[in-house]
């Protein structure tokens, strides 16, 4: 776990952020129908998408090597892991929510990405939930990291498989081209997969903060 | 680890068999929910003429379903005492046991989802565009509710907290395979082919799959004290 405490991401994450704010919104974008220059959200709503999926890795990896070495740091990791992954969850969707509202015309229209995402959301709540609901931290632990394992690719198939079987409006659903096909150019390409890296990069630099404040916290109540 | 699966699902069905405890409960409690819906229904003259008929014939079956399977699985782990559970450990392989599970629960599903299905085109008269192809998604959607709800049993029962974790735990995971096999079993009903809808058929198994091989790898964890 060396590499939470290094510098260099860091610094590599507020460079990358702080420059897709003005590649991201100065530099030129192709005009497209209903799109305009809303496509510029690509640069924000993406990433945090992204950045979920970074963190909930992180979190099932984790999960994996409490239930292979029960150390209490793995289960702090996986569970600062996914209340990051979370967050991300939620400004994900709400960033989703207005480019919708601009563009298909309402904030929640029940399309399918939307439905499958909220339910995405409950499947990290009922995380959350199950570890309230036991007390022993052992067990509380094990059985969190195991929940934490199925329920992953659970989530995948519903965020990433099934949309794209219906209809749906969302790009790379029902038979819509993803972005990357025809309207990502070169010049959007410039600005996009730096903040893909630049907000994969936060959302783990705000798991470890989260990861370390817990470490404290968890070493103060230790009875010695 | 075969030779142990099958006699552990020996053993439940035959624990079963003496009691009828589970089986009858849940055939009651399908049959009285499909003729609450009935009675209900039938309140609202014209409602079997209406166009929307069919969409809600299949929903409520798959909802009417859904309940029946979270009720009958939830047993499978809950009612296990721990000293029993403390002996199959000393004798048996883990994966042994969970696959028994899984697989009783799955022919349990299978013989009441068909009995459920009878007396509910007996309340509900609908005709079926490709019989088969409805069989075919109800034979998958036991299946799939055997195999996340047994997994999930096995974790809600071990938190401590039964049923209303239960249904906490298990309703989200439940949802991609529910509205997989609601498509599935509309295109049955508006009987079109099995070939074109193969992309849910590859989807429902491919789910089953994953959760089966978690289930096998965790479930060695899980039932660790």
């Amino acid at each position: 776990m060396k590499f939470i405490y290094q510098t260099w991401w860091k610094v590599l994450t507020v460079i990358l952020i702080g420059s897709t704010f003005i590649t991201g919104l100065l530099f030129k974008v192709p005009r497209l129908d209903i799109l305009h220059e809303t496509i510029r959200n690509l640069y924000f709503h993406v990433p945090m998408w992204m950045g979920m999926l970074t963190v909930l890795v992180v979190s099932v990896f984790y999960s994996v090597r409490y239930l292979a070495n029960p150390k209490e740091e793995y289960d702090i990791a996986a569970v600062e892991c996914v209340n990051t992954g979370l967050f991300f969850y939620a400004i994900g969707l709400v960033t989703g929510m207005m480019w919708a509202k601009y563009t298909w015309g309402e904030y929640w229209s029940g399309d399918p990405k939307q439905n499958s995402a909220a339910i995405a959301f409950l499947l990290y709540c009922a995380y959350v939930v199950l570890r309230n609901s036991i007390d022993e931290e052992q067990k509380r632990a094990k059985i969190a990291a195991i929940y934490n394992i199925f329920a992953f690719p659970i989530m995948v198939v519903l965020i990433f498989v099934l949309p794209r079987m219906t209809d749906s409006l969302h790009p790379g659903s029902g038979g819509n081209p993803a972005f990357g096909k025809y309207d990502l150019d070169n010049g959007m390409k410039l600005a996009f997969y730096p903040a893909m890296l630049g907000w994969s990069f936060l959302a783990l630099w705000i798991a470890t903060l989260r990861f370390r404040i817990r470490t404290i916290e968890y070493k103060k109540n230790a009875v010695n | 680890m075969l030779k142990q699966t099958l006699t552990l699902l020996q053993k439940e069905i035959l624990i079963e068999w003496r009691s009828k405890y589970a089986f009858n409960s849940v055939l009651l409690y399908v049959v009285s929910t499909v003729f609450v819906c009935y009675i209900a229904f039938s309140l609202s003259p014209g409602f079997q003429q209406s166009a929307g008929y069919p969409i809600v014939w299949n929903v409520l079956f798959w909802v009417i379903m859904l309940f029946a399977a979270v009720n009958a699985i939830a047993k499978s782990f809950l009612t296990e005492s721990r000293g029993r559970m403390l002996y199959y450990y000393s004798i048996t392989d883990a994966r042994a046991v969970i696959l028994s599970k899984t697989i009783y629960n799955g022919l349990l599903m299978l013989i009441l989802s068909t009995l459920t299905l009878i007396i509910y085109s007996l309340f509900f008269t609908n005709t079926l565009g490709n019989p088969g192809l409805y069989f075919l998604a109800v034979f998958l959607g036991s299946v799939s509710f055997s195999t996340v709800f047994t997994m999930v049993s096995a974790i809600a029962s071990k938190a401590g907290n039964g049923s209303g974790l239960m249904a906490v735990l298990s309703f989200p995971v439940i949802i991609p395979v529910i509205l997989t096999l609601i498509k599935l079993s509309k295109n049955a009903m508006d009987g079109i082919d099995a070939i074109s809808t193969n992309q849910y058929i590859i989807l429902l198994v491919a789910i089953n799959f994953i959760v089966v091989a978690t289930s096998l790898i965790l479930f060695p964890f899980l039932w660790r004290d």
